[in-house]
């Protein structure tokens, strides 16, 4: 019912092949370090394009909750719990919160839903900021520890301690991320989403508990925000409040509308594209945030659909070309 | 009871700054429906622009105001022109992430041209009066009874002059506005010169007695957010109360409860009023 | 099968709905007629929940489900179409079927993940009713076509299709033919006597065509300001003097 076509598949197989590979003949560690990071940011930004761009509710909220993963993970591992038990406890507990901020804000609708879940986002970041026996307050915490060795039978024991390894983990949880939205985008759960989004009134009328199809959307796609926070802090051995803050929230927002929303691989692109482009920019030293400012209004303005979406019209035009001709 | 007054008034001037900030972003987002997430940078700007024609051209405290109020003013017209009018039929998510762009873009611009370290202009009323063993500044005074005048000026102008009923009507009813041969892309520009002239007057009053930073406007540009959602978008005297509720919220919770989590206050209101009446206290139902 | 007793509704001061009590058989069609603003498909919305009355009873074989909200009314067997035609516009036409379907299963999020059997068994299901109905419907070509490739007719019979497919034992249609021509208006009109007929679906229909509504219905209810006026067989409404004279001057075009 779903089906792709076929050269889209076999395009897939070849990005996931060279993605596999990339660690043999990646330059250098610096854009090795940002290739993981996108590979974390792309697991936050598709979770967000199941409440934003499925459901087409606009949570800005998400950045806080990557922090709550982000923060459980390294309270807890410091505290001398195995990552690897640290991490579902986390995105548990970020899911939680997600049940509880979901339950209140969905109360609202449009834009005061917006503004609500930007003001729990900034109350959370205040939170963390200078809730200093538990955060760390402005310092935040350091010193975090990789994730655990894990031995597997047969190959022996795994270590987490090179970009490599980091690599493949990162890889490993951006795929079984799609797998699972995936499944669940293309369904009749998703469809149920994408119903909401379109037509709430018509929803509700043949059935459809859009409060609480909307709260299940939320709560999925905080606990993978929260699972990417807490992989993301393990990584990278600190945390702060920034990564909790509403510009978290507002960068994985620009990844999903410039990658393309409500399309699962939008959201991959944007997370990579947009780092690798503000790495470019790089030498532009301060005018960087300048000039990308000044392209994201030119970009919104004039390609809204994003990547994705400016491919699929570009696909569509092909085919109505091709029509045409007959 | 010397401390309760003293958080009063400075609540009250706090209050003054949200007052005139959210009036001018109620009007924009009652006009044009856009939220204007770029409202609190403009507001940054203008601070800045006031400290330029000070300490670099030399001139005096009102004078700079003046001109800075003229410059934001064109400044806020242009961003509309390029910024907002193109994306009117657009998803609401499209000018956000739009603004976002705008407000990166006029942060880093400080960054570049003024540097990250607090700047300060100086104070042209640095005296400090005692009354009631309340601590009042001048400027503070200044910063309260230069906002009211302000705001009645506006009030009349949109009462009295044709202009300004002209804003009111494309408030209410933008189609019928334009029905009736009203120019309402001008209307949008105009009421975009208010906006961001009235926040520069309130970053003049208020830098000479708290630093100048690139990263000033972001907070108070999402506070005046909540106070117009709460107060309604396009409702003044809903802007207005909302601006000094606020103001006297945080400043005596801030001296009384905490003020690190001073700004919480803000953002927890709006949540918990939110909750109860979804639609803000004076708002309209949406659909 | 359907009891509205005293069904009343204010709006801050203007009542919409007046004391509207009639009662509808299983296997009937019956008409809900009277000039605009005569509160017919307020009623429509205070059968369905989606506005709660003021006063008044919706009783379903004898179950009380006023004021009930929309989404569990449909598990009750009441279905309903909207005036202005209503589809998920952003999706295929068999998308659109698929979730009107939804709510005989309460699959949800481990389901769908997992793919477990009883998922696989729903889809099937599912899917199976979905291109039944879009047979029955006459669309069956166009399962795959987003919905602003099809024609205004077949837009309603869409929306009369969502509104059918999770099987209802009662149809509510408000005016299912609103801006169609004459051949169209047939063509509905014949779908809608299949629907009583082949799928033994109860139908209660606001329409404003005189000639539709009298080939159509088996009993008539007549609105006024809010008020019934009359209710009878096509042959009576015809002759009543109360309706003759609430449409002077209103529409009595075909």
């Amino acid at each position: 019912m779903f089906t792709k076509p076929i050269h889209t598949k076999i395009l897939y197989l070849v990005i996931l092949i060279a993605a596999v590979l990339l660690p043999f003949y990646i330059p250098d560690r610096y854009m090795f370090q940002i290739v993981i990071m996108s590979f974390l940011l792309a697991i936050a930004t598709v979770s967000m394009n199941l409440i934003i761009g499925y459901t087409g509710q606009a949570s800005l909220a998400h950045g806080a909750f990557f922090g709550i993963g982000a923060y459980g993970v390294a309270i807890m591992t410091k505290a001398g719990i195995s990552f690897w038990l640290a991490l579902p406890l986390s995105a548990v507990i970020t899911a939680f919160a997600g049940l509880l901020i979901g339950a209140l804000s969905l109360r609202t609708r449009g834009h005061y839903f917006a503004i609500v879940t930007l003001c729990f986002g900034v109350i959370l970041w205040i939170v963390a900021g200078n809730w200093i026996e538990l955060t760390g307050g402005h310092n935040g915490i350091y010193g975090i520890p990789r994730p655990s060795p894990i031995t597997i039978p047969l190959l022996g024991e795994i270590t987490f301690n090179t970009q490599t390894a980091q690599f493949y983990l990162a890889l490993a949880f951006l795929l079984l991320t799609l797998f699972v939205l995936h499944r669940v985008v293309y369904s009749v759960l998703g469809l149920t989403f994408m119903a909401v989004r379109n037509n709430e009134a018509l929803a509700d009328a043949v059935g459809v508990n859009t409060f609480a199809t909307k709260l299940l959307s939320f709560v999925v796609s905080t606990f993978i925000a929260g699972m990417a926070g807490g992989i993301y802090v393990s990584i990278i051995g600190v945390v702060g409040p920034s990564d909790a803050s509403y510009m978290v929230t507002f960068n994985l927002l620009i990844f999903l509308i410039l990658g393309g929303i409500a399309t699962l691989a939008g959201a991959v692109i944007g997370a990579f594209a947009i780092p690798f482009l503000m790495e470019i920019m790089q030498f532009l030293g301060d005018f960087r945030m300048l000039i990308f400012g000044l392209l994201l209004v030119v970009v919104i303005i004039y390609f809204p659909q994003g990547f994705v979406g400016g491919l699929r019209l570009l696909n569509q035009k092909i085919a109505a070309r091709r029509q045409s001709k007959l | 009871m010397e401390l309760f007054l003293q958080q009063v008034f400075n609540g009250i001037m706090f209050g003054s700054t949200y007052a005139i900030v959210a009036l001018g972003l109620t009007l924009v987002m009652g006009i044009l429906n856009i939220p204007n997430f770029a409202h609190g940078h403009l507001y940054m700007l203008g601070g800045y622009v006031t400290f330029f024609f000070i300490n670099n051209i030399g001139l005096g405290y009102w004078p700079a105001l003046l001109l800075s109020v003229i410059v934001l003013g064109l400044v806020g017209m242009a961003m509309e022109r390029i910024v907002y009018r193109p994306l009117k039929d657009a998803p609401h998510i499209n000018a956000f992430i739009a603004a976002i762009g705008a407000l990166l873009f006029l942060e880093s611009l400080a960054l570049v041209v003024w540097g990250p370290q607090g700047l300060r202009i100086n104070n042209p009323y640095p005296q400090i009066y005692n009354v009631m063993g309340i601590t009042i500044g001048l400027q503070r005074l200044l910063v309260i009874i230069g906002t009211a005048i302000l705001i009645l000026m506006l009030h009349l102008f949109l009462k009295k002059t044709l202009m300004g009923t002209t804003i009111e009507a494309v408030a209410q009813n933008r189609e019928g506005a334009m029905l009736n041969g009203i120019n309402v892309n001008r209307v949008s520009g105009i009421t975009f010169f208010i906006s961001s002239a009235t926040a520069a007057v309130a970053a003049s009053f208020l830098s000479p007695i708290f630093m100048l930073s690139p990263a000033m406007g972001a907070i108070l540009g999402m506070k005046a957010f909540i106070i117009v959602i709460l107060g309604g978008m396009g409702s003044i005297p809903g802007a207005i109360l909302g601006g000094y509720i606020l103001g006297l919220i945080e400043a005596l919770g801030g001296g009384y409860i905490s003020a690190e989590y001073k700004d919480v206050f803000a953002f927890g209101a709006l949540i918990i009023i939110l909750s109860i009446k979804p639609t803000g206290i004076f708002g309209k139902k949406e659909g | 099968m359907l009891s509205i007793q005293n069904l009343t509704k204010h709006f801050s001061g203007l009542v919409a709905v007046q004391d509207l009590s009639f009662d509808v058989t299983q296997g009937q069609i019956l008409a809900i007629i009277g000039p605009n603003g005569a509160g017919k498909s307020t009623a429509f919305n205070l059968i369905t929940g989606t506005l709660p009355p003021s006063a008044g009873k919706v009783l379903i074989d004898n179950q009380d489900i006023t004021g009930m909200k929309p989404y569990r009314i449909v598990t009750k067997g009441v279905s309903r179409t909207f005036q202005t035609t209503s589809l998920f516009d952003q999706l295929r036409v068999i998308d659109n079927l698929m979730i009107g379907y939804k709510w005989r299963t309460r699959l949800g999020f481990w389901n769908t993940l997992l793919h477990t059997p009883k998922w696989k068994a729903y889809n099937t299901e599912a899917l199976t009713r979905a291109m039944e109905t879009l047979k029955f419907l006459g669309l069956a070509e166009k399962a795959e076509q987003f919905i602003p490739t099809l024609s205004q007719e077949e837009q309603k019979r869409l929306a009369i299709g969502i509104g059918i497919v999770s099987k209802p034992r009662l149809l509510l249609l408000d005016e299912p033919t609103s801006g169609l021509i004459q051949e169209e208006t047939d063509r509905i009109t014949q779908l809608i006597h299949r629907i009583r007929d082949e799928q033994g679906i109860t139908v209660i229909i606001i329409e404003h065509k005189m000639q539709m509504i009298m080939g159509l219905a088996d009993r008539i209810v007549v609105l006024n300001y809010g008020s019934k006026i009359a209710e009878g067989t096509p042959d009576e409404i015809k002759t009543n003097q109360a309706v003759i004279e609430a449409y002077l001057g209103g529409e009595t075009n075909a």
